[in-house]
């Protein structure tokens, strides 16, 4: 059991990679696993939110901004091979006839350069941001409020620009993936493929980073900043990191969104789509390794079916599993596991899965504020 | 001139707007640590209440200066419902307080979307409120006016009351040692509930201004409740004047941006502008001095 213990991750990948990729597309029908598809790039997304939050005690709020890059660098990509060369995608056309294709669509035509967009633009703007604030030791609530306004700034940005970027109708009638046509079922199957495939690699890499050096630094940077601070190292670039690779996640997973839905809309990348993400995370648990990719899944499962068959009672639910896991499972579902092998294994001595659970908050000696 | 008068004017009231929505804010978040996700939602509540006294007062000159307190008073309630079903057990856990209000804030939009008419609700000026004054050459609407005049009033009695009245007192002292305050005999609990029944009041009052202005709908809060904390943090947590300068300083910006670009750009710049502001005052502008390491 003990040599065994550390490989159970990847055990547990291991299945679900079978799961995924050889169990749904031999059972699901092709309705069930485009939408399954849909749920692997929501998780995705929250894979780096457990990294960033659960792991780094950074609460991204506004990871729809990087979804929202890479979706819409894909999708601007997928618009214009859908479209007879030397003509217009058929929104510019409609809000003005004699529109030229704005400069900054013309570089979307490679497929070199959207794949090195939709990697690059994420790491660039979450390079940025994040060293200017966590340099500057912006932390907390002060970095939640700060990146969900960004979300928020891109979506008002993007349905305002209707011209441009086809406001809030957003993009949609994609035909080509990459020179495969999207109606073909052959083709569907792929694209789920690679999302899944994409799915377990991150589970993987962030299985990899959380049993790094990096991963502990990253949990000690959660647990006392100034401690780490204190023994030599810089907490801003251990963070720095860890938001870097969630907003890569993020990108991908809105790349992959694209072809897979079949339209890209501001709404799917604003204030209430990031906290989507968010309560996914929540809900399965952000610090363990499999909870965000299930919470998200099963979010994403109760979006896309109690969503449109019952809207009103599916924002009543969304709303109780925010206040409810809050309230009395801070740690989601996961860390009900870690409880029952608690109580299975009580003799052993050691807590199970002790850095899934943070530190109490250090109460500083004396709170110190002097006027 | 014109160009450079009405943006001015307009960015004055936009900031006015700003600042009642955010002053309620420097109660729970500044004073109490508190991040209330469904403070924008109290604002929506406090229209909603502006809504409903119009249709039982028939008089919009009567009935906007009746929902000010009703708004107060409503909104208030809400707020304390809140502490004491939710938030009284999280004072420990504050980016959870976020997470809890965020659900609270998705419930009270859907409820306020099944009451009222999914469009919104029409609040009517009063006649008093209907005219405009010329400030050189430019016609000012009255109701700008009204806003200012509203917030100035909420905010010097806010100031009056934490500095000189008895519940002032005991509420900076509990802010500032809890554990002393509690030794010299203030009931510390009461302390919070006041504070957060008044910082969520503010909002209702900030509602009925809002109503006058902007749409009165169940998405409301939501266009609110980011500007109004993005308020507190530049103008530094707590500090009452620090958030004035501060949602001065917002509206401003923001009508200039909006006058030389777009509205949509607008957000975008003014965004960027706060993350290099925090860049030199990562506290915000004014800061009370520690020794503690947070």
């Amino acid at each position: 059991m003990t040599r065994l213990k550390p490989w159970l991750p990847v055990i547990g990948i291991a299945v679900f990679a079978v799961l995924l990729l050889v169990v749904a597309p031999a059972v699901l029908s092709m309705h069930w696993l485009n939408n399954l598809g849909k749920y692997c790039c929501w998780a995705i997304a929250a894979v780096g939110i457990g990294l960033a939050w659960g792991r780094g005690g950074m609460l991204v709020l506004g990871q729809g901004v990087f979804f929202g890059l890479g979706a819409y660098a894909m999708a601007m990509h997928l618009t214009l091979e859908s479209t007879a060369p030397g003509s217009l995608p058929v929104f510019m056309i409609l809000y003005d006839p004699l529109a030229s294709l704005p400069a900054f669509w013309e570089p979307f035509r490679s497929d070199a350069f959207t794949l090195a967009a939709i990697v690059l633009l994420p790491v660039i703007v979450a390079g940025v941001l994040g060293y200017a604030l966590f340099k500057r030791r912006i932390k907390g609530a002060y970095f939640a409020i700060l990146s969900q306004a960004l979300a928020v700034a891109l979506a008002v940005l993007i349905s305002s620009t209707i011209r441009e970027t086809g406001g809030d109708t957003g993009l949609s009638d994609f035909k080509y993936f990459f020179g495969f046509v999207l109606n073909d079922d052959a083709n569907k199957v792929m694209v789920f493929m690679i999302a899944a495939s994409l799915l377990i690699l991150c589970l993987l890499a962030v299985w990899q980073l959380n049993r790094s050096r990096f991963g502990e630094l990253l949990v000690a940077t959660r647990d006392a900043e100034e401690r780490v601070r204190f023994l030599g190292y810089d907490p801003a670039n251990i963070k720095l990191v860890a938001y870097v690779v969630a907003a890569l996640m993020a990108s991908i997973a809105g790349a992959l969104f694209v072809p897979i839905v079949g339209i890209i809309t501001p709404a799917e990348i604003g204030a209430s789509a990031s906290i989507l993400m968010i309560a996914g995370v929540a809900l399965g648990g952000r610090a363990s390794l499999f909870g965000p990719a299930l919470g998200a899944m099963a979010i994403g499962w109760g979006q896309s079916s109690l969503g449109s068959s019952w809207p009103d009672g599916w924002v009543y639910i969304l709303g109780l599993v925010f206040i409810l896991v809050t309230l009395f499972l801070p740690m989601g579902l996961s860390s009900l596991f870690g409880k029952a092998k608690g109580l299975l294994w009580r003799s052993r001595g050691t807590p199970p899965d002790a850095l899934d659970e943070p530190a109490p908050v250090l109460e500083p000696v004396g709170d110190g504020v002097t006027k | 001139m014109d160009a450079l008068i009405s943006p001015l004017l307009n960015g004055t009231a936009l900031g006015a707007l700003l600042l009642l929505a955010a002053l309620g804010l420097t109660l729970t978040f500044g004073q109490m640590g508190v991040i209330n996700m469904a403070h924008g939602e109290f604002i929506m509540a406090g229209a909603f209440i502006a809504y409903l006294t119009q249709t039982v007062v028939a008089s919009s000159n009567v009935s906007i200066l009746l929902a000010l307190p009703l708004a107060f008073i409503g909104a208030g309630l809400l707020g304390l419902l809140l502490e004491i079903g939710i938030i009284q057990w999280m004072y420990r856990r504050p980016l959870d307080t976020l997470l809890v209000t965020v659900g609270v804030a998705l419930i009270l939009q859907q409820v306020a979307l099944q009451i009222f008419p999914a469009q919104g609700v029409p609040v009517e000026a009063p006649d008093w409120l209907s005219g405009q004054i010329d400030v050189f050459g430019y016609a000012w609407p009255l109701r700008q006016v009204f806003t200012i005049v509203l917030a100035a009033l909420c905010l010097v009695s806010l100031a009056v009351w934490l500095k000189y009245s008895s519940f002032g007192r005991r509420i900076r002292a509990t802010v500032q040692n809890r554990d002393l305050a509690e030794t010299s005999g203030i009931r510390t609990r009461n302390i919070d509930r006041i504070t957060f029944f008044v910082g969520s009041g503010l909002a209702g009052v900030a509602g009925v201004a809002a109503s006058l202005i902007g749409g009165t709908n169940s998405q409301m809060g939501t266009q609110y409740i980011i500007p109004a904390f993005l308020v507190v943090v530049a103008g530094g947590v707590g500090q009452i004047k620090g958030t004035v300068l501060a949602a001065w300083a917002l509206g401003i910006a923001l009508s200039f941006f909006a006058e030389w670009t777009t509205g949509s750009m607008a957000q975008v710049l003014a965004f960027v502008l706060l993350v290099v502001f925090l860049q030199f005052r990562p506290q915000g502008l004014f800061t009370v001095r520690t020794r503690g390491l947070t």
